[in-house]
């Protein structure tokens, strides 16, 4: 806690907390447009006109200060100054929506009543216009009785008259702030918002609206349905197709890496451990960078659209039947990026069972980390032929893949309510947002943020893993004859895996992948990069080939699709097994997932093993 | 007439709301979304595809997502607005 004024910014879900807040503070963070995006702590440091600084919190948007979740619990500990380590607030920015005023007017009426300091930004003022809407701040202002300042966060517009009522209140106070939830008549209180709603509104033209509009289309039951799996599977297409050039580029600067090693570096240990250990095993994770940013890409333009909630209303159908809602389909889709910030965002589920039930199966939802892995993979067997018009079958292949994940984790979802989180549905209610066209700023400052944690996993643990596999796959030196990756220790250990693996068609490359992509599912192709490279050491002509190529010609088909429909589930990522712990209180849960996960894995890549050899494809 | 009944795309107000039938949270959540008695409201859209998926129904300005379940706990009128209680 630090000894300045605290602010907090407070207000209902999509009143633009978030946008106000990245304005005020130019630090960044999320934006997304469904309900509750926010479940971190968010502070920010804001200089006043004077120079004064102020610490600035973007507290979880809620309803009213009866919680329904857990992050709407946090935002009533915090306005009523019991949040654990939080002191009360010297003041409270309340962001309202100017284009629902009644709706956002209730909750305001709420949160002034606690007796801070107070100043109301009525926010959104275009968008009231572009509904035809003409406010009077001052009439709120006069009816509220605190100061009310317009404002469009994503203008920066009103921002300095925002400042300047903050000084002016920081600057008037004096004595000991208290704050008091009162029990207020609700539908007395609704009534005082909606009579002032209308007194501030000057004038209420129709306008057509783009919201209902596009919701004609994206909400309806069969071209809604269409428009959705239209979307992701240009996402799938585009994975491929708009990646090929970059990463290219990319593999060709990995490439010039590695003959610059060996044109510097004396042939020994150093070089051996820099081209197969750091450049030939990173490197190959390296040039997956394009695919995750064109990934993320969809996500967040997703996001910030307004679809988001779209796709959860079109899903809450398929959803009921597994006992979930359409409430659990966004941070599903949100793991498609990420596991992560998935399972962080299921905090804004209030039903219990519900909540541990989307966490369990977000893992199984095809994050980006497995595209490496699948990248690889598919450019190795799959031939990049076309199947039709605009589709590839790699494209197919990798859509096929993500279904996969996708049924899979419904059918665990519906086992799990019947079992471990046993319990009625806590059914369905959200707010849809309106659309918007998202800031070109926003989604290219959320890409270089992935893109950082990206390249930063790639420099950290990816890394590092790497490194503990080049010694063990090193040493000791294997005896002329015979291959270095089965006598080295790490081949010793692939060996002993490889008896337990070896049933649903894994050889001796996986066993000795396996282990360390436990750390990250990226590793795996770093890994066998690496051991390839030091197989190759002595062969000119191996060492020129590509790494798919080299996959090519050593597994049968049968053991890559084994190896992808392994992938599908396996639990193999210690941040999701990390995050699980933290949102789940404890090691039961991950540890349960950990292994209902494995016997999944373990199943699906026999069943794709058996069923491939079958067809002769072994 | 039911809300689950309401044509789409006719404006209509609430005129009864069995609260019995919801429970604590959602018809807290349901009111914090501004339904009452008197309120504005309009059928939407229908979702999933044998029209047993939930509702999107604008409530005054705001548009939200419910389960036909609790839109059939609201009774509605499409006749002249009464006075907004
Ligand atoms: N047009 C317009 N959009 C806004 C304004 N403020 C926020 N937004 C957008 O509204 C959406 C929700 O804002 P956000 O800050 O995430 O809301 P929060 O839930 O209150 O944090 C985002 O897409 C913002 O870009 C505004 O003043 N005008
Ligand atoms: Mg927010």
């Amino acid at each position: 806690m630090s000894g300045l004024p605290l602010v907090a910014l407070v207000g209902n879900p999509n009143a633009g907390k978030s946008a106000l807040f990245n304005a005020l503070t130019g630090a960044r963070q999320k934006l997304g447009n469904y309900p509750g995006v926010t479940v971190e702590r968010k502070a920010g440091r804001l200089s006043l006109a004077d120079g004064r600084p102020v610490e600035l919190v973007d507290l979880p948007g809620t309803y009213s200060l009866s919680p329904a979740s857990p992050d709407e619990q946090v935002t009533r500990d915090f306005v009523l100054g019991k949040q654990a380590g939080e002191k009360l607030p010297d003041a409270l920015v309340i962001v309202v929506d100017a284009s629902n005023l009644d709706n956002h007017l209730r909750f305001a009426l709420e949160l002034i009543a606690l007796g801070l300091p107070t100043v109301v930004a009525l926010n959104m003022v275009d968008l009231a216009t572009r509904d035809g809407l003409e406010l009077d701040a001052n009439v709120l202002a006069q009816e509220l009785g605190v100061p009310v300042v317009s404002t469009v966060a994503v203008r920066k517009r009103g921002l300095d008259h925002l400042k300047t009522e903050l000084e002016t209140l920081l600057g008037a106070q004096t004595g000991m702030l208290r704050a008091s939830a009162g029990e207020p008549d609700f539908d007395a209180v609704r009534r005082e918002a909606r009579r002032i709603a209308r007194a501030a509104i000057v004038r209420e033209t129709p306008s057509r609206r783009l919201t209902a509009a596009v919701d004609r289309v994206a909400l309806h039951p069969v071209l809604g349905l269409a428009l959705l799996l239209g979307l992701l599977f240009v996402m799938f297409q585009a994975v491929f197709s708009w990646a090929s050039v970059p990463a290219d580029i990319l593999e060709g600067w990995v490439t010039a890496l590695g003959e610059a090693v060996t044109n510097t570096l004396p042939p020994g240990i150093l070089h051996d451990f820099l081209l197969q250990g750091v450049v030939g095993g990173v490197g190959a994770v390296i040039v997956f960078l394009p695919q995750i940013l064109i990934l993320f890409f969809f996500i967040l333009m997703l996001e910030a659209t307004g679809y988001m909630a779209r796709a959860a209303f079109l899903m809450d159908g398929i959803m009921a039947k597994v006992g979930l809602s359409g409430r659990a389909f966004i941070p599903l889709l949100s793991s498609f990026a990420c596991a992560v910030p998935g399972i962080m965002a299921t905090r804004t589920i209030s039903d219990p069972k519900d909540r541990l039930t989307t966490i369990l199966i977000a893992p199984l939802m095809t994050c980006s980390a497995r595209l490496p892995v699948y990248g690889l993979i598919i450019a190795a067997f799959i031939p990049a032929r076309s199947v039709g018009p605009g589709i590839g079958l790699q494209g197919l292949v990798l859509f096929l893949l993500y279904v996969a994940g996708i049924v899979g984790a419904m059918l665990a979802a519906w086992a799990l309510r019947l079992t471990v989180a046993k319990g009625r549905s806590g059914g369905f209610l959200m707010e849809m947002p309106k659309y918007q066209w998202p800031r070109p700023q926003d989604i290219l400052i959320g890409l270089w943020q992935r893109g950082v944690i990206f390249l930063k996993r790639a420099g950290t643990i990816i890394l590092a893993t790497n490194i503990v596999l080049w010694v063990l796959a090193s040493f000791p030196h294997a005896p002329e004859g015979v291959r270095q990756s089965e006598y080295s220790i790490a081949g010793r250990i692939a060996g002993g895996i490889n008896v337990l693996v070896e049933p649903i068609g894994f050889n001796r490359d996986i066993s000795l992948a396996l282990l360390p992509s436990m750390a990250a599912r990226e590793v795996a192709v770093s890994a066998i990069a690496t051991v390839y490279a030091i197989d190759a050491e002595d062969d000119a002509e191996a060492l020129e080939q590509g790494l798919g190529d080299r996959l090519a010609g050593r597994w049968s088909l049968a053991t890559a699709l084994a190896f992808l429909a392994w992938f599908v589930f396996a639990p193999q990522c210690i941040s999701t097994i990390a995050v699980t712990r933290r949102e789940t209180n404890g090691w039961k849960w991950p540890l349960f997932m950990i292994f209902y996960l494995f016997v999944l894995a373990y199943a699906a890549a026999g069943v794709t093993y058996w069923a491939a050899v079958a067809m002769g494809l072994g | 007439m039911r809300l689950t009944d309401l044509p789409l795309r006719q404006p209509a107000f609430v005129e009864t709301i069995d609260w019995e039938s919801l429970s604590s949270v959602e018809g807290q959540r349901l009111r914090e979304f501004g339904l009452c008695e008197g309120a504005s409201v309009e059928a939407l859209h229908h979702g999933g595809l044998l029209g047993r998926g939930p509702l999107a129904v604008k409530i005054g300005r705001m548009t939200v997502a419910m389960r036909r379940n609790h839109a059939a706990a609201v009774e509605v009128s499409t006749g002249p607005q009464e006075a907004q209680v």
